[in-house]
């Protein structure tokens, strides 16, 4: 992955650990796997979690994604159509004024760019958008 | 959210002029008149602002033929809404006689017949006339550029955009926006915005390093105009890295961002706008739904699918209006603002009928200079057409058949690809083909002629590609191309489908065999968007099988079968 400034800025006032969150190989997709290992079955609502991404990516390879969580501790934020959909999992202190992050990330075809965010009171939201990677061409 | 016929009245109440362009109303008045430069111009003044809207010119300076399309598809929300009607439904929905200018100006139909009555459209001296008449009315109305102004002639690709640059200025624009442009590459996008004398804009043109607004091209700038505060948006094509090689310009980045446009219109309500104009090149349906996502957008002056509506379009509480290409059109908007907001409009599409309005001769002359050194050139004969030839419908157009049968026969290919662009003036039977002429269809910055290999399965993975970038139901996933033109292959297409299942039935016409997945073809194409395309230019490509033919003649084209309209 490639690091912008921007980046650094929100790795270092948030810390967000690029760890890959394992993969297990089941029947639904690997992305509510992840999220139901992640929630423990509790429910998932939608709330004022936005993702913003753009609806074409300019290069699959490294698409600038945004989200944006008020209230949240923590966001995990996944690829689903990507081999190993986990992305990012970032947590938020109570000390950060903002709880948004932004990064860029690689997408290997069309698919959702899907947030998970645990709020302060432990409740679930989840918010997505998607992405098309396209080969391009014969603009108008 | 407002419907049209309450938007009206609500201008009505404030105004009785308003609801002038009441659905039909315009294109009866224009069938009654007779063609003069006089009633061509008519309007009676309205409000107190005036905005005066031209785009995507495609470098068309001198008069020229165009013909509407026959076949433009709507999709989802879009199906059977203008611009999406065409032809004698067109004309039926607006109520245009038969035969009058307005059915040749706006619609397809008879083209060639009409073309021999009205003549030519066009050319930027006359739009000169047309600009000054309407500043004689409001000395201080806004003239806005909707982008695609430096692309696409001889003289353009000779001199980078320069020719164009040049007349332009003389007409003096208020503010531009972009796509075509930035396929001068960076560096000299960069080198002539610098030196503009005027804005700039691009809300959505960011710095792909840092994703940041890129600071060359302000958001919006303000207009204090007749007691308002006029802001003025831009919008860049949002798909410039994508549907145009994104090397030439790595260091900008685009995108739609409304969330961004919603952000700037609340900026510019909060320093004060009485009014927020939008100078747009998204494409008339991207515009349609951004009218709805985004709130407080009183005007879109909408660019990059060519349309041309003799009224505009109400979506939300935004009037949507498009003003055609290639120099054919423009639009007068007038304004009534007032106590901080738009209280009405009065709008006319003006066709510019070169042979009704007389060029201004200052232009004329600057025209004139910038082709000069190339005349010599662009002025040979290279051969003669049978046919009408134009380029505009979805799937295929007789110029893009007559391209696809040069790159096979001139690349000794089976299957010939060309992209479904919207620019390029249009031919009539019976005229020269001139050097000119072929570069107006094919003059880009990248039209490298390649000849490669290609499986049935990658052939496939192109054509969904593309189909979707049309048929996406969603608006914001349209790239507001056509279809990528085949030459040499057939196929089905039923539009409703999702991708990967629109295109069946590819067939080699050649053999009349279907098309093997893993077979390996031969295909020639241009305007690939990968750095490093090697091959002869596209122009010199199609001279060299013009100049074989002597006289071309293009056979209707049924190769593909559309299905699910």
């Amino acid at each position: 992955m490639q690091l912008t400034r921007r980046d650094l800025l929100v790795m270092g006032s948030v810390g967000m650990g690029l760890t890959a969150l394992g993969v297990s190989p089941a029947m639904a997709s690997l992305t509510d796997d992840e999220i139901a290992k992640i929630t423990e079955g509790a429910e998932v609502g939608t709330g004022d979690l936005v993702v913003t991404a753009p609806e074409i990516a300019e290069n699959g390879n490294t698409v600038p994604i945004e989200v944006s969580a008020p209230g949240a501790a923590m966001v995990v934020i996944f690829a689903d159509g990507n081999p190993t959909p986990a992305v990012a999992t970032v947590n938020f202190g109570p000390l950060n004024p903002t709880r948004a992050a932004s990064t860029r990330i690689r997408l290997a075809k069309t698919q959702n760019v899907v947030a998970l965010a645990q709020m302060e009171d432990g409740s679930f939201q989840k918010a997505m958008a998607n992405v098309k990677v396209t080969i391009g061409g014969c603009g108008g | 959210m407002i419907s049209r016929r309450d938007f009206l009245q609500v201008g009505m109440a404030a105004s009785a002029l308003v609801g002038a362009s009441g659905f039909g109303n315009w294109a009866r008045l224009a069938a009654q008149q007779a063609l003069t430069q006089d009633q061509l111009l008519e309007f009676q003044t309205y409000g107190n602002v005036s905005l005066i809207h031209i785009t995507d010119i495609h470098a068309q300076m001198k008069p020229i033929y165009f013909r509407e399309p026959s076949v433009n598809i709507g999709v989802g929300g879009n199906k059977g809404a203008v611009p999406h009607i065409t032809g004698a439904d067109f004309r039926k929905a607006y109520g245009i006689e038969e035969n009058s200018p307005s059915h040749y100006a706006l619609s397809a139909g008879d083209f060639s017949s009409l073309a021999q009555g009205y003549g030519r459209v066009g050319g930027l001296d006359r739009v000169a006339t047309v600009i000054n008449a309407i500043r004689a009315d409001r000395p201080d109305a806004l003239l806005l550029d909707g982008g695609d102004t430096w692309h696409g002639s001889y003289t353009c690709y000779q001199t980078q955009g320069q020719d164009m640059v040049n007349v332009m200025n003389a007409l003096k624009p208020d503010a531009m926006t972009f796509h075509w442009e930035f396929t001068l590459g960076s560096d000299r996008v960069n080198e002539i915005v610098e030196n503009l004398p005027f804005a700039a804009l691009g809300q959505n043109i960011f710095d792909s390093e840092w994703d940041e607004p890129a600071e060359l091209f302000p958001p919006y700038t303000f207009f204090e105009r007749g007691g308002a505060k006029i802001a003025v948006i831009g919008q860049a094509f949002p798909y410039m890295p994508i549907a145009n090689p994104g090397w030439m310009f790595p260091e900008y980045s685009f995108g739609i961002r409304d969330e961004h446009m919603q952000k700037m219109v609340d900026e510019v309500k909060a320093k004060g706008a009485d009014c927020v104009v939008v100078l747009s090149h998204n494409g008339f349906d991207v515009d349609k739904k951004m009218a709805t996502v985004v709130k407080g957008i009183d005007v879109i002056l909408s660019g990059h699918t060519h349309d041309a509506l003799p009224e505009p379009v109400v979506s939300g509480s935004t009037i949507v209006v498009p003003s055609g290409s290639n120099g054919k059109f423009v639009s007068r908007i007038d304004l009534d603002v007032r106590d901080g907001r738009m209280m009405g409009y009065r709008h006319k599409l003006i066709p510019i009928f070169s042979d009704v309005i007389t060029p201004d001769a200052e232009v004329s002359k600057l025209i004139d200079v910038q082709r000069a050194p190339y005349e010599a050139e662009m002025a040979e004969v290279i051969g003669k057409t049978d046919s009408l030839l134009y380029r505009r419908g979805n799937f295929n157009g007789s110029w893009d058949d007559l391209i696809c049968d040069a790159l096979i026969s001139e690349r000794d290919a089976e299957i010939a690809m060309s992209p479904g662009v919207r620019w390029g003036p249009s031919l009539i039977p019976g005229q020269d083909i001139t050097r000119e002429d072929i570069w107006n269809v094919t003059s880009m910055t990248y039209g490298e002629a390649y000849r490669s290999e290609m499986t049935g399965e990658f052939i496939k993975v192109i054509l969904e590609d593309v189909a979707d970038n049309i048929f996406n139901p969603d608006p914001y996933y349209q790239q507001g191309g056509d279809m990528v033109r085949t030459g040499g292959l057939g196929y089905r297409i039923d539009i409703n489908k999702p991708q990967g299942e629109r295109i069946s039935n590819m067939t080699l016409l050649k053999t009349g065999e279907l098309i093997d997945p893993a077979k390996s073809y031969v295909v020639a194409g241009w305007a690939s968007v990968n750095e490093g395309t090697e091959g002869p230019q596209i122009w010199d490509v199609v001279e060299n099988h013009i100049r074989k033919q002597g006289t071309v003649t293009v056979q209707e084209n049924n190769s593909v079968d559309v299905v699910g309209v």
